[in-house]
């Protein structure tokens, strides 16, 4: 058999369109940025107004000023658009509801983010550049933040007083500094102005490992204002060997559904040169490999 | 009212690309084929109806070269909808019941391997305030299934497990475009093209052709056997503007379903054109289909789109387990516009009345 033939083939139609009085008026209200609305025989708001509703009655030809602002009734998210697509950045096709209207107006909304899209959330219309007198006189719609900026900025100078001194000092050395109850003989770290049970201070300062058995933990997935990690990521109590009281940090190294309670965990440390007097010195805690310890062993720490 | 039956269906297999036919090359297989299993040629034939679309080829008036594909001299009564065939279907069965000729011969032909398909199914949106924005058909039947999630209807994972059921069925399928291994974890894996519609949530792009002949009466049962009788069949459309709809359902179909007379009698199977997955969900409730029937056991519009075909391979597949008695009672279902605008359903049964 010959080869087949094939060409490239381009259609265009350069037809050009009459609106008409209702959908023309829309339209050409645009061009001086104003949104409106027609109203219908039984007094509903039409944003983009058509010349019948869907009884067939036809509307009423009079039009209402519309806030260029509306909800949210339906989107999706497009992450790769296309070349006939109105943004070429990722944006949201969305139905819209303008603020004052009964149905709904196809359009976009420039989000940045998929996660930033909601139904019901609030819009505001953006204009175009151009006055041309179509339907993408508006360039689209941005998200409304249900919140306006409340922002605190205030600096202080912090002591953290003696025993905690004790223990930032003690972690700019590499070492974990714990103090012990002079009436129960129990292991806090950090030391503390008061022991819990016996209210006196914990002033002998003794070394505990960098190592402990892992009480209890949270895998961390959903996403807040002001956080410094990616979820998801796991944080846990670890109660280090030979004190009572757990600390609390990032447990990392290991598939998240195999974090276990009892699992036996040591300090990942960053470089030397790094460290400060934080407990960022210790990037993680990982596991050890050792055999778990039995619950018993910890059940009154948790 | 006259008694009206599917008697053949023919189809060429969806494939992602048939270059080497044009127009007649794809119609003239199948009606030939439809008309040869019940003995009749194109004299034989009292109206002939088709249904395709000329964007899809891109050649205006394409539809006036598909009849190259028939014997058209002497001069035939003729006719064409720029729709599925499964329309050119309804317009058959009305010409029927003038009661002045006996056959009919309905057939549509698509190859959406020439051009870029989701941007032209933009051309049936709203000329002023939605083709100018490029509204493509995935996005537009993305912001229906966001709705559905969002109304509670249904979720992600239920349209993956309309999209892994519509494969596994047509894997009995050999004229299907798409069958084989997909689970619904694998779905659920995949990138958003629109969210929350994945690639295997959209149906293929898929050239195809197909031919239905009807008869009416003796005429039918002459030809067949057991003549797949249309007891009843009804078209609906709902307002165009997207925004001006409820998407979460579809009230077009649920009132073609019952003024066809679904729900007179216990069905079968169904076979329901939803070109996207979460569309069958709206459907099933929407025609009342119960668990116990089978949709789509031909795999759908999932997993073989030929666009204008796609419809009347839904009557035709419907059509032909009556005709082999497979099924006593079937439903088939076509759709046409953005978002299910317009619904047409039909009741196909081996016996009438």
């Amino acid at each position: 058999m010959s080869e087949l033939l094939s060409a490239p083939y381009l259609l265009e139609y350069t037809y050009s369109r009459s609106p008409g009085p209702v959908i023309g008026r829309f339209l050409e209200s645009l061009r001086y940025r104003v949104l409106e609305g027609v109203k219908t025989g039984d007094g509903r708001v039409l944003c983009p107004p058509l010349e019948y509703d869907e009884s067939g009655e036809s509307t009423t030809g009079e039009f209402v000023e519309l806030r260029p602002a509306g909800t949210v009734r339906s989107w999706s998210w497009v992450h790769e658009p296309r070349p006939a697509h109105p943004m070429d950045r990722p944006f949201a096709w969305a139905l819209i509801q303008i603020d004052g209207a009964d149905n709904a107006m196809v359009h976009i909304v420039d989000a940045g983010a998929s996660e930033r899209m909601k139904t019901g959330m609030r819009v505001r219309l953006r204009w175009s550049e151009a006055r041309e007198g179509t339907i993408r006189d508006i360039a689209c719609f941005e998200p409304v933040a249900p919140y306006m900026p409340g922002p605190v900025r205030l600096e202080y100078q912090v002591y953290p007083g003696k025993h905690y001194s004790a223990y930032l000092r003690g972690l700019q050395a590499g070492k974990l500094i714990g103090g012990r109850c002079p009436d129960s003989g129990k292991v806090y770290v950090p030391p503390r102005g008061a022991s819990p049970t016996g209210g006196k201070p914990t002033d002998e300062y003794v070394e505990v490992a960098d190592r402990g058995v892992l009480t209890t933990f949270t895998v961390v997935r959903i996403p807040f204002e002001g956080q410094k990690l990616k979820p998801p990521y796991c944080f846990g109590a670890i109660l280090l060997d030979a004190s009572d009281l757990p600390i609390y940090h990032l447990i990392s190294g290991v598939p998240y559904d195999q974090i276990r309670m009892g699992m036996r965990v040591k300090a990942k440390w960053k470089p030397k040169e790094e460290w400060g007097p934080s407990l960022e010195n210790i990037l993680y805690f990982e596991p050890t490999g050792e055999p778990d310890a039995p619950f018993d062993a910890y059940a009154e720490h948790l | 009212m006259r008694e009206i039956a599917i008697v053949a269906f023919a189809q060429l297999p969806s494939v992602p690309i048939r270059a080497a036919a044009d127009e007649a090359e794809l119609v003239q297989p199948v009606t030939s084929e439809a008309m040869s299993k019940v003995g009749l040629t194109q004299d034989d034939i009292g109206f002939t109806c088709s249904g395709s679309t000329d964007y899809l080829i891109g050649r205006p008036f394409s539809f006036v070269a598909a009849v190259d594909g028939l014997k058209a001299w002497p001069p035939i009564r003729e006719s064409h909808v720029e729709m599925d065939g499964a329309f050119a279907l309804y317009e058959a069965w009305v010409r029927l019941l003038h009661g002045d000729i006996d056959t009919a011969l309905v057939f549509s032909f698509g190859k959406c391997s020439l051009g870029p398909v989701p941007d032209i199914l933009n051309a049936q949106n709203d000329p002023y305030y939605v083709q100018p924005l490029g509204l493509d058909a995935i996005s537009a039947a993305a912001l229906q299934a966001q709705a559905l999630i969002d109304a509670g209807k249904a979720s992600e994972r239920d349209f993956a497990e309309v999209a892994v059921r519509s494969r596994t069925n047509a894997r009995n399928n050999p004229n299907a475009h798409l069958h084989g291994e997909l689970s619904v974890e694998a779905v659920l894996e995949e990138p958003y093209l629109s969210s929350p519609l994945r690639r295997s949530l959209c149906s293929p792009r898929s050239d195809a052709a197909a031919a239905v002949v009807l008869a009416a009466g003796d005429t039918a049962r002459r030809l067949v056997k057991r003549p797949a009788w249309i007891t009843g069949i009804d078209h609906r459309t709902e307002p165009h503007s997207l925004g001006q709809r409820d998407l979460t359902t579809s009230t077009s179909a649920k009132l073609a379903a019952k003024k066809a007379g679904v729900g007179n009698a216990p069905v079968d199977i169904a076979e329901l054109h939803a070109p996207f997955a979460p569309q069958e969900i709206i459907l099933v409730e929407a025609i009342g289909l119960g668990d116990d029937v089978q949709v789509n056991p031909s795999g759908g519009a999932l997993a073989a789109n030929s666009i204008m075909t796609a419809g009347l391979l839904r009557f035709g597949e419907a059509a032909q387990r009556v005709l082999d008695g497979e099924a006593d009672r079937a439903v088939a279902h076509a759709t046409s516009g953005a978002c299910l605008q317009q619904n047409l359903v039909g009741v196909i049964e081996a016996s009438h009345g």
